[in-house]
């Protein structure tokens, strides 16, 4: 399967016939739209290296880096429109963030505040992290195919019709969930993206032992369109996603995106990936960073040093302000343990509750 | 309206009703349309409801359960069937991990009323995975009630409370009972979903059960009625919430206690059951709280089954024996 790329490592425009009909929906991209995504990679960055470093400090219990995939979740991100939803793994900060959740409530997932961390109801439709591999797949089908049983699909009016994203990844593609996940996609005809993030390395597994063909070549055989992008280049993500998301919307039909990039940091903060992988190819790969390349693009295309350095200067105060944020935020009351387990009272519960609020008054605190 | 129903036929009513009553009520599962599932519960609702409301889905349970979180989270009430009890375990993960966890992930922000539909228990003399209880796992796992009618008048009230519930709920279908027919009435509710309920006085030992198992618990007080022993026989129609205030009444006044299941004793709802009265009851106790249990041991060929599940005679031994203190 051909490899949709628009842009070169250094950012230079690469234009064939192969391409051709993907500059036509790029050439129409503004300047100010380019910025924006370049922004969205850059704050992501700094947030992202931010919270490494507070793991290691020890303010975090656990992080989650997406260094080196932000590209292709520009792309998919700035692809969506308003009415559409969005199923991440638990890797997608440039992307939740984009919708409209904050960086402050990623991180209290990973300082083990909340198992959640926003509303979905408040972030134009980013549904929360999921942390079983693949599970959300099918939750994302299962919304699609709502979404098509309300009508709310196959209109033909691309401001109104909604679709749906499902991220995951490569590790995720073994899963009986995403197989089913694809049956039912298709038996509903439900507007579903699948955006499948080969980063190469599920921990220490290489893709090709999760597949032997692209993971775009599996598509088809459960009857569902797919393409694959370069998924360092934010501009093809964003051309060919959009393309199939309007596709996914106006025609119920289901499709599947494959984005070939790379895991530049460790699975987690837990993983050391210098046991599993070679610094040759880690090096290879940081030379097609996404953030570089479409800096590069930008600089060929005249936009000055100002609005660079503007951008960095606005990632200083992202991490900073994470940095505030981590380090001020207080524990959650132990009230978090039972009051959201059913949406009404249970009996059982609340003497659980109140058994252990004596307990904790029995060493003679406040009460 | 007051009519002679099989359980079967009244879990049909509730679903039509339930379905007649809200749009946002759908059906899921393998074989549920045109052929009205394997044992005819959902017979004629495809019809009446369209394919739309009425899912045959793929054979994937994970995908049934999966794909109903995700209706949920879109406004749908899915009401998912799960064909035979040792059929669940494909979704469980679905269930345990993701279902059940939910609401307390999104802060209860999100409701996720979704039904699971498991018809469950022995009795009916199938193969391998067909006749299995797996209902402890389900009342194990925190943020799913776990409910199981033994009636028909409990079958049409228990699912249409299940289903206007805004929490997950496993409801467990006695199948060996689905023929048994009982009066339903439809004008109200006599309990509510998670009552247990006196199904006879006595006085003498009380007997605790839930399900097909009830059935079983009647043949043996009338039984030991007649040897001169009273039974009071408790209904536990939901086993998660766990309704103990009838238990523990029924326990102060009798003394003696059996609890009994087909499903394996050992970490088991009876062994549940047993050690919370023994901590509610104690002055009250005059024997050991009894358990009657199918054996820890694989559900066996159908051959055997007859050996493998506790009847009147096995409950009626436990009866002997707490009566002995």
């Amino acid at each position: 399967m051909t490899q949709t790329r628009l842009l070169d490592v250094d950012g230079s425009e690469i234009r064939n016939t192969d391409n051709e009909r993907w500059w036509s929906v790029a050439d129409d991209l503004t300047d100010e739209q380019h910025v924006e995504m370049l922004r969205s990679m850059v704050l992501t960055r700094a947030f992202d290296t931010e919270a490494g470093n507070l793991q290691r400090q020890g303010k975090l219990g656990l992080w989650v880096p997406s260094i080196g995939q932000e590209g292709g979740q520009a792309g998919v991100a700035f692809a969506m429109r308003d009415q559409d939803t969005l199923f991440p793994s638990y890797r997608e900060h440039l992307m939740v963030h984009q919708r409209g959740v904050r960086f402050e409530q990623i991180v209290d997932i990973f300082r083990g505040a909340t198992h959640g961390g926003w509303d979905p109801a408040e972030t134009r439709g980013a549904r929360l992290y999921s942390l079983v591999i693949g599970t959300q797949s099918l939750h994302a089908t299962g919304y699609a195919m709502g979404v098509r049983f309300d009508g709310a699909s196959g209109t033909g009016d691309p401001e109104a019709d909604e679709a749906v994203v499902v991220c995951y990844g490569d590790g995720a593609s073994s899963q009986g969930d995403a197989s089913e996940a694809l049956i039912f996609a298709a038996s509903y005809e439900a507007p579903v993206l699948f955006m499948v993030q080969n980063n190469k390395w599920a921990i220490s597994v290489p893709s090709s032992v999760q597949s032997r063909t692209s993971l775009a070549q599996r598509a088809s055989g459960f009857g569902v369109s797919a393409a694959s992008v370069d998924g360092n280049d934010a501009l093809a993500s964003y051309v060919v996603s959009r393309a199939m998301l309007d596709a996914a919307r106006s025609e119920n039909a289901p499709q599947y995106l494959e984005l070939d990039t790379y895991r530049i940091g460790a699975h987690t903060t837990s993983d050391d990936p210098t046991k599993y992988r070679s610094s040759d190819e880690l090096e290879s790969w940081k030379r097609r960073d996404p953030i570089e390349r479409m800096r590069g693009f930008l600089r060929a295309r005249g936009i000055g040093d100002d609005v660079f350095s503007a951008i960095d200067t606005e990632a200083k105060d992202v991490a900073a302000e994470i940095r505030r944020h981590t380090l001020g935020a207080s524990t959650p009351s132990s009230d978090e343990i039972f009051d959201f387990v059913y949406t009404d009272a249970n009996a059982s519960l609340e003497e659980q509750k109140l058994a252990l609020a004596r307990f904790e008054a029995s060493f003679g605190g406040d009460e | 309206m007051t009519e002679q129903l099989p359980i079967a036929k009244a879990l049909n009513l509730a679903m039509r009703d339930a379905m007649a009553a809200d749009d946002s009520v759908l059906l899921m599962g393998e074989d549920i349309g045109d052929l009205g599932g394997v044992f005819r519960v959902t017979d004629g609702l495809k019809a009446e409801f369209g394919t739309g409301r009425v899912l045959d889905t793929p054979l994937a349970e994970a995908g049934i359960i999966g794909t109903a979180i995700g209706l949920a989270m879109r406004g749908y009430r899915p009401v998912c069937e799960i064909q035979f009890d040792g059929f669940v375990y494909p979704g469980f993960d679905q269930i345990v991990s993701q279902l059940a966890k939910m609401t307390n992930r999104h802060r209860g922000r999100q409701a996720f009323p979704v039904v699971v539909r498991i018809p469950h228990g022995g009795h009916i003399g199938a193969v391998e995975h067909h006749q299995e209880s797996p209902e402890g796992y389900f009342a194990h796992t925190s943020g799913l009630r776990v409910v199981a009618p033994s009636t028909a008048n409990d079958a049409y009230w228990m699912m249409r409370q299940a289903i206007e519930s805004n929490d997950p709920v496993i409801f467990m279908e006695p199948k060996a009972k689905y023929w048994a027919k009982g009066e339903v009435s439809t004008e109200g509710a006599q309990y509510a979903l998670h009552e247990s309920v006196v199904a006879k006085q006595g006085t003498d030992v009380t007997l605790i059960g839930h399900s097909a198992m009830v059935h079983v618990l009647m043949q043996a007080a009338a039984i030991a009625e007649n040897e001169g022993v009273s039974c009071e026989v408790v209904d536990v129609r939901s086993l998660s919430p766990l309704d103990y205030e009838p238990l523990v009444e029924s326990l102060r006044k009798t003394g003696r206690c059996v609890v009994a299941q087909e499903a394996p004793g050992h970490v088991s709802l009876g062994s549940e059951i047993a050690a919370t009265l023994q901590e509610r009851c104690f002055y009250s106790l005059e024997a050991p709280v009894m358990r009657v249990s199918g054996f820890d041991a694989p559900f066996p060929p159908a051959q055997l089954e007859a050996v493998y599940l506790p009847d009147a005679d096995r409950v009626l031994d436990a009866v002997d024996r707490v009566m002995a203190y």
